[in-house]
């Protein structure tokens, strides 16, 4: 996994709450075998509309997703992180993100950060009165911060819970932190009862 | 201080419990299917790393198979090669799979149960989120993505915070026709979809303890569309007759071993939950939803509601986006709504007690002209055992298409699917904009009201069939 340290980017406010993973990466996207090239699917069906935000000249290139709440609620697809950093997202911000999606973004790499809806709503007004604003998030000091050119700016602290930042900011891989723990796997294995059950005979 | 069942349940399966980190947790049952594990195998490769448990890990065909001719080459190459790669990957590393055309072949949640696999007090997951379902033995079962995937494949293994817990009390007898995917629908109408994030729910409560396995399923199932990280019901003995004598159930001196263990599985009467919710089941009617998330659901004898009517901005902008997707009007009644197809099956409705009750409705009646009705068993043993009770010909005798076992029309990614426009009421778990289909409009059912839906053509309970059958002749 890439390290996450800061990343400052344009932003695209999405003003839509319950972004469902079927949303983000439809089903027929699912059938590819690989980590890439699902760029083209992210947001497919919205996307058909010229008007949709990500469609619009001003948020073209932009790098950090402004959402409403409840995003990534759905399937467990981890298509739907892929879909978003093969689209070019390195952060997405919401008052209220679905759990597996959570935890399949920090996996990645893609920094879910999460701010009050007054935040949120801030950042929406900023971001479409001045769709060139840059908003930093900055994991090391866990705050985002957002400039207008007219100097309005936003700047907001957010929470992450330690272990997760500290695999962030390192892109350590987290099967070879667990795999330090072997002596204590194999403990664990010798004491489970004899009736657990098995899918093969060994 | 006394502890819940998903507490017990967790405790027992810490590996490995540190300061400020999260706590490592085995796994004792992992499904693969062939949509979210080929990344996973890849991460394997690469790193030169092996399945650790075997013998732990079971893989089959669901999210992407065909439901009819399945005996000739699958069309799409994509989804062959898919398939394949599953099938090369089982076979490279050892993993026991049920493939399309193997008689334990099904929708991932309805093998584990049925193969007896899925048992009290064990850990459980796949990289699908409906893996809530098997909570109803009293497992700790979740969903998890690709990396998780090859986590998991790796080391047996998850680091995971403790989510909190949520008594979800349920008292009281459910009214006729009030099953129990009308009684989930309005526990997430209730608290939302994002109602249960961060929580694991426990369904409890004397409705709940006179529910079949199968029910419980359904219940459990959908804990995930109220956010939820997995819903549990604590095991009894309608769950231990139902896993004794399973292919993979403990027997013998392992069967009595077990049972005593399963009997401890239990809430302590002095165990504290962080937040519970009482639903009265005598309240409840047959629920549908008329949104394009879970939660916007209501009592089938009410009417669309009013945008306008929601004090929250968010929710309110929510319905009216809703609304103008679905083709509803503020105040029409839910009753008056045409569909244009049946949807009976997938891991939330497509057992074998489910497609008893859509057949006991439909015997005798006919599919509305203009609506088509598929029948997709959510096993191959669901439709064997649906073919020797005669239940396919009550299908295919009323209209209906018999179709073969898969995740099918519940998410489209098979030939299964919604032309722009059309409507279902489906027994499935998602609503979602273009989830059954691009521009496809759903409505979630029990199987109930599945199939007095199709006889009638709108969406209708058992209840508004009063005369619909055809007069056995003398």
């Amino acid at each position: 996994m890439d390290a996450f340290t800061t990343h400052t980017g344009r932003a695209v406010p999405l003003r839509r709450s319950n972004v469902d993973t079927d949303q983000i990466i439809p089903a027929h996207w699912l059938k590819k075998v690989t980590r890439d090239g699902f760029e083209d699917g992210l947001f497919e069906a919205w996307r058909k509309d010229p008007d949709f935000v990500l469609n619009r000249p001003e948020h073209q290139g932009a790098s950090v997703l402004v959402a409403g709440p409840d995003f990534g609620t759905g399937s467990s697809r981890e298509h739907a992180v892929w879909a978003l950093q093969n689209f070019g997202f390195r952060a997405v911000i919401s008052s209220r993100f679905a759990d597996i999606f959570r935890g399949n973004s920090l996996k990645n790499g893609l920094l879910t950060v999460v701010l009050e809806q007054r935040v949120v709503d801030h950042l929406w007004e900023l971001t479409e009165a001045h769709p060139t604003a840059t908003v930093t998030v900055d994991l090391e000091a866990r705050q985002v911060r957002a400039e207008g050119p007219d100097g309005a700016t936003v700047t907001a602290d957010f929470e992450l819970d330690e272990n997760a930042r500290w695999r962030l900011l390192n892109g350590l891989d987290d099967i070879g932190l667990t795999l330090k723990n072997e002596a204590d796997i194999v403990t664990y294995e010798a004491s489970r009862p004899s009736f657990k059950p098995r899918t093969i005979a060994v | 201080m006394g502890r819940t069942l998903a507490e017990k349940v967790w405790d027992d399966h810490v590996v490995r419990r540190a300061e400020g980190e999260p706590d490592l947790l085995f796994i004792d049952l992992h499904l693969l299917h062939e949509v979210t594990s080929p990344q996973a195998f890849d991460g394997l490769r690469q790193n030169g790393r092996q399945v650790r448990r075997l013998d732990l890990t079971i893989a089959t065909e669901d999210h992407n198979t065909p439901t009819i001719d399945i005996d000739k080459p699958i069309a799409d190459p994509v989804s062959r090669v898919q398939l394949e790669t599953l099938r090369k990957n089982c076979a490279d590393f050892g993993v026991r799979l049920h493939p399309l055309g193997d008689v334990e072949q099904g929708v991932v949640h309805v093998v584990g149960p049925q193969l007896g696999l899925t048992q009290p007090g064990t850990t459980v997951v796949c990289g699908d989120s409906h893996t809530s379902t098997h909570g109803a033995f009293g497992a700790l079962a979740f969903g998890i993505g690709t990396s998780q995937v090859e986590h998991v494949l790796a080391t047996q293994t998850l680091p995971l915070a403790r989510p909190r817990t949520m008594a979800i009390t349920v008292e009281g007898e459910l009214p006729d026709d009030v099953t129990a995917k009308d009684l989930i629908l309005a526990v997430i109408a209730r608290i939302g979809t994002g109602g249960g994030q961060g929580y694991i729910l426990e369904y409890r409560g004397s409705a709940i303890e006179k529910l079949s396995m199968e029910a419980r399923m359904t219940i459990c199932n959908m804990s995930i569309e109220a956010g939820a990280r997995a819903g549990m019901i604590a095991p009894d003995q309608i769950t231990f007759d139902y896993l004794q004598g399973r292919d993979h159930a403990p027997e013998g001196a392992d069967w009595d071993a077990a049972v005593a263990y399963w009997r401890t599985l239990r809430t302590d009467d002095d165990a504290v939950f962080d937040a519970e919710v009482f639903i009265d089941a005598t309240e409840l009617a047959p629920f549908v939803t008329w949104g394009t998330n879970p939660g916007q659901g209501a009592p089938l004898s009410t009417n669309v509601p009013d945008p306008a009517s929601y004090d929250d901005a968010s929710e309110r902008h929510a319905a009216e986006k809703a609304l103008e997707y679905m083709g509803l009007t503020a105040g029409q009644a839910l009753r008056d709504i045409q569909v244009d197809t049946v949807f009976v099956g997938s891991c939330t409705n497509g057992r074998i007690e489910d497609l008893r009750s859509v057949a006991a409705i439909m015997e005798g009646r006919k599919v509305a002209d203009g609506v088509r009705m598929l029948v997709v068993p959510g096993s191959v043993r669901v439709a064997l055992q649906a073919v020797a009770e005669g239940l396919d010909k009550v299908f295919t005798g009323a209209g209906a298409e018999w179709r073969h076992a898969g995740c099918s029309m519940c998410l489209g990614m098979n030939p299964d699917q919604l032309a722009p426009g059309e409507r279902s009421a489906s027994t499935s778990n998602r609503n979602f904009e273009g989830r059954q289909g691009k521009g496809g409009r759903t409505h979630l059912v029990s199987p109930q009201v599945a199939a007095a839906t199709a006889v009638l053509g709108h969406l209708a309970s058992p209840a508004d069939l009063s005369d619909t059958r055809t007069p056995v002749e003398a």
